[in-house]
């Protein structure tokens, strides 16, 4: 009785997680080659990273195999997580969704449990132990490629809106003191905030006198917006900057009539071209054709 | 703390140097307006560019002030608001309306010679 237990105790702590965990990965380093072609078969059968040619996807995979058997090994999910994020880097932007880098490391788990499986199907005491110690690690890793993934993604989607933003609310400087100001698009609270903020250092930035707000590209905005508009157009004016809004939508103007706006502020030309004019005008500038110019002149001369 | 008030010509200027008390903007207001009947002024340029807030009392004051002025014979432009004063005072209602503003003090003499 004493012995058997003496005998017992040994035996389980020789097979500690480690230990089952360094004969799984040998028993990985020795199956590469097989088990690696088996997983890159398997992900084409599955039409999983339909983007990548064959050889991209091999050498992928391969990288895959042997950061995923260094993570068991080790126990260390830093390489592989910095590993992940390089691969959705690169795959992203060629279209790659989630569910395809989720499927294709859990059917590389599946792979290796299958020749867990074939190897120990003799001894299922062994097979057992030996899962146990597979499958946390496993888990863990899948969940730090797909977590890598998406937080990818995810830095990605903030960048582009960031980019967006910014592009989304120009000042343009188009003769000296004459701003313009484009708007395509619908205006959310956000971007009405950005916009006058923009727009009021701009004014500052550039010395603007005369501001051109161009709303063709806008088909509505609710009450709000339009109230926000209108205060814009007054802070411009203690900045001492004339508004020109132009290019108002029937459906605008209504909002505007039904905010009861006071059109004696509004400075509201039909289209951009008509806002230019103004604001030439007001600024000073005579623009006319060269042409037309010198005829007038002989005409005077003559 | 009480506002230098510079005489330029036919013009006064006033800059507003630091945040100012209810009472220092009402001894600024009655200085200009006295002194503008007794230099025989056109013109007075208020400058704020230094203030951080403008509030409703502020606002009233100056409009009083623009108002007054513009009885004893001046016009009065602010210059130097700042954008973000600008839109706090928008937001409050406060636009100062039919007072001139003009960006800084160049383009508010500008304004004021071009009104003669």
């Amino acid at each position: 009785m004493r012995e058997k237990e003496a005998q017992a105790v040994p035996r389980r702590s020789d097979e500690t997680v480690t230990t089952l965990l360094s004969e799984l990965v040998a028993h990985l380093r020795e199956t590469r080659t097989v088990l690696r072609q088996e997983w890159a078969q398997r992900i084409t059968t599955a039409r999983l990273l339909t983007a990548m040619t064959e050889e991209e996807l091999f050498s992928e995979a391969t990288a895959v195999y042997d950061q995923y058997v260094e993570a068991l090994e080790t126990g260390t999910f830093e390489a592989l997580q910095a590993y992940a994020r390089n691969l959705s880097e690169r795959i992203i932007p060629r279209g790659v969704e989630t569910d395809e880098v989720v499927g294709i490391v859990l059917l590389l788990r599946d792979v290796l449990a299958r020749s867990l499986f074939a190897k120990y199907q003799t001894d299922f005491a062994k097979l057992n132990r030996i899962l146990d110690a597979y499958e946390p690690a496993a888990n863990r890793i899948a969940n730090t490629v797909a977590v890598g993934f998406v937080q990818e993604r995810e830095r990605i989607i903030r960048e582009q809106q960031e980019a967006i933003r910014e592009l989304s609310t120009p000042v343009l400087q188009v003769r000296e003191r004459l701003l313009i100001l484009p708007i395509i698009g619908v205006i959310d609270p956000q971007r009405a905030r950005q916009l006058t903020e923009q727009l009021l250092h701009g004014i500052r930035a550039t010395r603007g006198k005369v501001v051109v707000i161009d709303l063709t590209g806008v088909a509505a905005m609710d009450s709000s917006i339009a109230n926000h508009l209108v205060q814009t157009v007054e802070a411009s004016r203690l900045l001492g900057a004339t508004v020109i809004v132009t290019g108002l939508s029937p459906a605008i103007a209504q909002t505007l009539v039904n905010i009861g706006v006071d059109l004696g502020k509004m400075n509201t030309v039909g289209d951009l071209q008509g806002g230019i004019e103004e604001a030439e005008r007001l600024l000073g500038y005579r623009v006319a054709q060269i042409a037309a110019l010198e005829e007038a002149e002989s005409r005077a001369a003559g | 703390m009480i506002v230098p008030i510079l005489k330029q010509g036919e013009y006064l200027i006033a800059s507003i140097q630091s945040a100012l008390t209810d009472a220092d903007l009402v001894a600024l207001r009655d200085a200009l307006v006295a002194k503008v009947g007794a230099m025989r002024i056109r013109g007075v340029i208020v400058d704020v560019t230094s203030l951080d807030v403008l509030d409703s009392f502020a606002s009233r004051t100056l409009r009083d002030l623009a108002n007054m002025i513009g009885l004893r014979g001046a016009r009065t432009v602010i210059v130097g608001i700042q954008p973000e004063v600008a839109f706090a005072m928008v937001q409050l209602g406060l636009t100062l309306e039919d007072i001139p503003t003009a960006l800084d003090l160049e383009e508010g003499l500008l304004f004021l010679a071009s009104r003669r």
